[in-house]
């Protein structure tokens, strides 16, 4: 904007320049990977939804006639009462003979809800302590030293130590994983809190008198709602791949349970005969991860420039 | 200097001092009597009562604390009631394969993941950059286990070139150690080149920016100059803090990768001792690695000032 | 190009000597037009610009922002960035067409014939390299010499920009060095090789007013001992009247008028260039009528503020930002604060607001001491004092409406929202902007507009003290003379004692009744903005009115 126009009263300035910004979803849901990413995680999110209605048996169901089959082979599957049904299985049967298929579809459910749940309970968690320790200077010092401590145990071996203590079960995996994500959270929340405050904009609302939890809340807190969407998309990826090695190194969600992870671990002993255990879940395992993390970069492109050009 | 590496060292402390809690509570916050954990499923009455006079579980816990701290100090690190062993001499025969294959990983991750990151940046919005960050969203979406079964079945099983499982010990025969390396730190330097890339393009992409570039060009240097000469030593010091943070990887990738392979190493260890609920050696090796991890980003942050004369000692 | 270069330097310069004689220009630029990317407001960054640079010579480039004048320079060095392109015209430099040289050739030209200083002594030059290196570098592009003949010029050159210690510096490391120092370091990479034309863009803004002085005052002289051309790039018509033979007025990337510099800054020809001249505001001091003892509305007494990092390896530093500063403002007055960068002006400003708290010392506010009181009981009392800041562009919060950053302050002190809608309506008519703009947001509005919002904030509180803490140091001149009327107007108006903060004296001049003088943390001088401006006292107050530029110069009193 150019001097000249810098007229009294200057309100043509001003309806010229009147174009409002669009909202950020807005752009968002245009990016290209945004829009990839997301329409393969709808697809997941309906199978996990539709599991039973797309041909599949029940997944725990161990049928020893029909023990290590390969993809594509018909099946007869005897019920109890006698009767039989014939039925392909795509995905071929496990060395229990359980229906390779189903467990995968199944297991689209597992791997969501932990990923969901993580994301939440990791974004929730780490924005309340990052803005206790941005904001209260005591306990900074305290929470950073635990958060230090927490991010110097390598991820994994964090939730595996937890799940070592605890029965395994799904909440268990869950609460493993969250604990080693929340520091970086923190992080993120605190550096965002402590960056915010200083703006000529928070200093303004200080001074004229604004209370503190109107200031985080009003003024603070909409700067970390970007980069935390970002984040949590992150985390929900991290989260499913660190479930799938959990269940995969057999310390995870209890074997029967269908998990992409368990899958892939009662295949490992059969691995040379009969690959397909480890290659359908793979496939969606990397496919679910590779929907977010696409996403998640779709996200932060759009939504939090100034992170892309940092990471 | 020795200043500046004592003040590092020092602030190390609290970091350690929370990960030596962390462990020390880990088996306290055991639902039952930690000498019943201990002992295992089949100790005897006698057993327990003896872990327990040996752990002092009936002292105050932070008296508790205090002995096993000294302990650990000591490098006296218990005994495994599984393996029948001390968990130091346990650890001792399990370092060699862990040792090789993340040092292995590091530098191949590094001696890859530079190169590519920095090819990217200054082809900034080519082809070139997009197969390379196609490359490295694609790293970090297939688990470590998902590319190692791929990589065994076509070039162990398929095609036959490389043995599938196991490790030879590297004073046993180099050649068979490398041939065991191979394909195991590979699969684990995926997910870590796809890091370091990411960050080696954004850095020098981010140094591309600023003023002194535009300087270094108004000197009339070459494009080549202007990138190798000024761009990478500025963006060295982001470079390094990822390559230290992506050790964290390495480790838990080791976890695994040491599974999928069967290298007899401290991740396998790892996963054996959580699965018979060995508790001294779990908490033997998760203190050993976090402080591994710890000594690592200390030497990186001790390796800043190499780069950046700004960073005082 | 290396093989003419290494030639001894004067015959070199001998043959520049006569190349003046012949008078052909160093510089040609003839109908230049960059475009601007499609969707930029307007077509061309620079349409159709013609000017010429002559050996010995120095070209002011004068704009406002967005005027084009730094495109043009970039346009020159061929360091365009790509989303600009020249789409016609020449620039012949010794009548060689750089705009249809190839990327090598003008790699050739860079440093030898034309060289480039930048605005930000800070930051252009490589922190990892140390400054004899980054000029080392230019000598082993360029020329055939062997390390110690290298060694010898660049500690000759640093000799000649008057660097203490040469070979000190020639070791040192950027950030060892001051801002002053840096940009000498710059001159002198861009001098070693003795280029023909200079092209100095902005290259004093960023410094305090002292330095500039002796930057601007080096330039001269070396271009003078050399007779290279100058193509220098300012906004600052104290740094024109300086130093300039020419000038050229750009505005929107159009060439409003070109001509000797005395002749455009007393006989401009255009309207816009004389409304741009007469913006700059006196170095001397407006009478300001009579003064009536009015009432206090601040008292600082032995007001300090010491910052200390502890640490347990190190000894601790101390910085002491304020020492024992006492200030005085009345109803209705103005109280300028001037100081360069590092002068505490600002640390004092924020302590009064407590934005910050201060470490020793009272501060009064009519009869309350505020320097100590804790923060719940500060409330009431941070109505009374509000504060504008510098940069406009992130004094409002960007998701808000301005309406709300108005109505935010008086409604935490109890009033109902359509009252405070009402009160912002009223003061958006005081700053002269349309009421019905409340409902935009901040980016709708130009930098001068959005500092005028800042002020119908502040004064939406009804304070007894205004603070601007270099509120205007961000405008465009002909922006910032208008914000200057409107603050100086409500002050009469509100009966406002007004705090203002600011390292621009010809500012501080026109807007203050008193001035104290800061310099490293202590008021040096302190009176009558008259008295202060007319007759220092101190030896730094006078330091600080030597290094005006353009301190002898009248703007605005054009001849008939």
């Amino acid at each position: 904007m150019s001097a000249i126009t810098e007229e009294v009263v200057d309100s043509a300035a001003i309806a010229s320049a009147s174009t409002k910004r669009k909202p950020l979803w807005q752009l968002a849901i245009r990016n290209n990977a945004v829009i990839f990413g997301g329409v393969i995680l709808l697809v997941m999110v309906a199978i996990a939804i539709l599991a039973p209605f797309l041909g599949t048996v029940d997944p725990t169901r161990i049928d020893p006639a029909n023990r290590n089959k390969r993809p594509d082979t018909e099946i007869t599957i005897r019920h109890d009462d006698g009767t039989t049904t014939k039925r392909i299985a795509y995905f071929g049967t496990d060395s229990l003979g359980r229906d390779v298929y189903s467990r995968v579809l199944y297991g689209t459910r597992v791997s969501l809800i932990v990923g969901i749940s993580v994301a939440v309970l990791a974004v929730a968690l780490g924005l309340m302590i990052g803005m206790v320790s941005g904001y209260v200077r005591w306990a900074d010092g305290i929470i950073m030293r635990i958060m230090d401590g927490l991010m110097a145990i390598p991820g994994i071996l964090l939730a595996i130590a937890l799940v070592s203590i605890w029965r395994a079960g799904i909440t268990t995996v869950i609460f493993a994983i969250v604990v080693p994500e929340v520091p970086r959270v923190v992080r993120l929340v605190r550096s965002i809190v402590l960056t915010v405050r200083e703006e000529p904009y928070v200093e303004g609302a200080i001074s004229v008198g604004t209370p503190t939890v109107t200031l985080l809340f009003r003024h603070i807190l909409p700067n970390t709602v970007a980069p935390l969407i970002v984040q949590a998309t992150f985390t929900a990826a991290a989260a499913i791949i660190t479930e799938a090695i959990l269940s995969f190194l057999g310390i995870g969600i209890p074997p029967e349970t269908p998990s992409w992870g368990n899958i892939m671990a009662e295949g490992r002993t059969l691995f040379r005969i009969f690959p397909h255990n480890i290659l359908y879940p793979g496939i969606f395992l990397a496919l679910a991860v590779l929907a977010i993390n696409v996403m998640g970069d779709g996200l932060r492109d759009t939504l939090d420039p100034k992170m892309s050009k940092n990471t | 200097m020795i200043d500046f590496i004592a003040r590092r060292l020092v602030s190390i402390v609290p970091v350690l001092a929370v990960v030596a809690i962390f462990v020390f509570l880990m088996l306290r916050l055991t639902p039952g009597d930690p000498a019943a954990v201990i002992a295992g499923d089949n100790a005897t009455s006698d057993q327990i009562a003896d872990i327990r006079a040996k752990l002092g579980l009936d002292l105050p816990i932070w008296q508790q604390f205090a002995i096993w701290i000294g302990d650990m100090l000591h490098g006296n690190f218990g005994e495994s009631f599984f393996f029948k062993k001390t968990v130091a001499s346990l650890i001792a025969q399990r370092i060699e394969p862990t040792l090789a294959l993340a040092i292995c990983t590091l530098i191949l991750a590094v001696v890859i993941a530079v190169p590519l990151g920095v090819i990217a940046a200054y082809r900034h919005g080519t082809a070139v950059d997009r197969i390379v960050m196609g490359f490295s969203v694609l790293g970090f979406s297939v688990p470590v286990f998902v590319i190692g079964y791929c990589l065994i079945y076509v070039f162990a099983i398929y095609l036959g070139w490389l043995p599938v499982q196991g490790y030879t010990r590297i004073g046993v025969d180099f050649g068979g150690f490398l041939e065991h390396m191979i394909l195991p730190s590979v699969s684990l330097a995926v997910i870590y080149i796809a890091l370091i890339a990411r960050i080696t393009r954004a850095s020098v992409l981010e140094v591309l920016n600023e003023d002194y570039i535009r300087t270094a060009r108004a000197k009339g240097l070459s494009n080549r100059v202007v990138l190798m000469r000024h761009a990478l030593r500025n963006a060295a010091v982001p470079i390094l803090t990822v390559i230290g943070i992506g050790v964290a990887l390495l480790i838990g990738g080791a976890v695994v990768t040491e599974s999928v392979y069967g290298l007899p190493g401290l991740g396998r260890l790892t996963v054996e001792a959580v699965l018979s609920r060995d508790f001294p050696t779990i908490q033997a090796v998760i203190l050993m690695f976090s402080v591994v991890y710890v000594l690592i980003n200390l030497l990186i942050d001790i390796a800043y000032t190499l780069f950046d004369p700004r960073i005082r000692y | 190009m290396s093989s003419s270069v290494s030639t001894p330097a004067s015959s070199q310069t001998a043959a520049r000597a006569s190349k003046a004689k012949a008078n052909s220009p160093v510089l040609e630029v003839k109908n230049l037009s960059v475009a601007l990317p499609s969707g930029g407001d307007r077509a061309n960054a620079v349409s159709n610009v013609s000017f010429t640079v002559n050996p010995g010579e120095i070209v002011c480039l004068v704009g406002e922002s967005g005027s084009g004048k730094s495109v043009i320079s970039f346009t020159i060095m061929g360091l365009l960035a790509k989303a600009l392109k020249p789409v016609s015209g020449e620039i012949l430099l010794e009548g060689e067409n750089v705009l249809a040289a190839s990327e090598a050739r003008l790699r050739e030209l860079r440093c030898t014939r034309m060289s480039m200083i930048f605005q930000e002594p800070m930051t252009a030059l490589n922190p990892v390299m140390t400054c004899g290196d980054q000029i080392d570098e230019v000598l082993r592009t360029h020329t055939k010499l062997d390390a110690a003949q290298r060694k010898a010029k660049i500690i000759g050159i640093l000799t000649r920009v008057k660097l203490p210690d040469p070979e000190r510096i020639y070791a040192s490391f950027p950030h060892q060095l001051s801002g002053g120092q840096r940009q000498r370091i710059m001159i002198a990479m861009a001098l070693v090789l003795d280029p023909v034309l200079l092209i100095a863009d902005e290259p004093t803004t960023a410094l305090d007013v002292t330095t500039q002085a002796e930057i601007l005052k080096l330039i001269a002289e070396l271009q003078e001992g050399q007779g290279t051309g100058v193509l220098f790039i300012t906004h600052d018509f104290g740094v024109v009247a300086e130093i300039a033979h020419r000038v050229a007025v750009l505005r929107w990337g159009e060439l409003v008028e070109m001509g000797p510099t005395e002749q455009i800054l007393s006989r401009p020809a255009q309207a816009y260039t004389r409304m741009l001249i007469s913006s700059v505001p006196s170095i001397h001091p407006a009478h300001r009528g009579v003064r009536l003892a009015r009432e206090m509305v601040l008292r600082t007494e032995k007001l300090g503020k010491i910052y200390s990092s502890k640490s347990l390896f190190q000894k601790s530093r101390v910085v002491k930002a304020a020492i024992g500063v006492d200030l005085e403002v009345r109803k209705g007055e103005t109280l300028g604060i001037v100081g360069e960068s590092g002068s505490g002006k600002s640390t004092v400003a924020r302590c009064i607001a407590r934005l910050i708290d201060p470490s020793e010392g009272n501060i009064y506010l009519g009869d309350t001491d505020i320097a100590r009181i804790p923060a719940v009981r500060l409330r009431p009392h941070r109505r009374k004092v509000q504060i504008v800041f510098q940069d406009p562009y992130r004094s409002l919060n960007p998701r808000m409406t301005v309406g709300d950053s108005i109505i935010e302050g008086p409604m935490n002190f109890g009033l109902g929202h359509a009252e405070a809608m009402q009160r912002a309506r009223k003061l958006m008519e005081t700053v002269r902007l349309d009421p019905n703009a409340l409902d935009r947001y901040p980016h709708q509005f130009s930098g001068g507009q959005r500092q005028r919002i800042c002020i119908a904030r502040a004064l939406a509180m009804e304070p007894e003290l205004l603070i601007a803490d270099e509120a205007v140091s961000a405008l465009d001149v002909s922006v910032q003379k208008q914000v200057l009327e409107l603050l100086d107007e409500i002050r009469q108006r509100l009966n406002l004692a007004v705090l203002f903060i600011t390292h621009d004296l010809r500012v501080a001049a026109q807007i203050c009744d008193y001035v104290a003088v800061m310099s490293q943390g202590r008021v040096v001088e302190y009176g009558a903005a008259e008295q202060v401006f007319g007759a220092p006292k101190h030896e730094y107050t006078k330091t600080l009115f030597a290094a005006a530029p353009g301190r002898n110069w009248e703007f605005g009193k054009f001849a008939a």
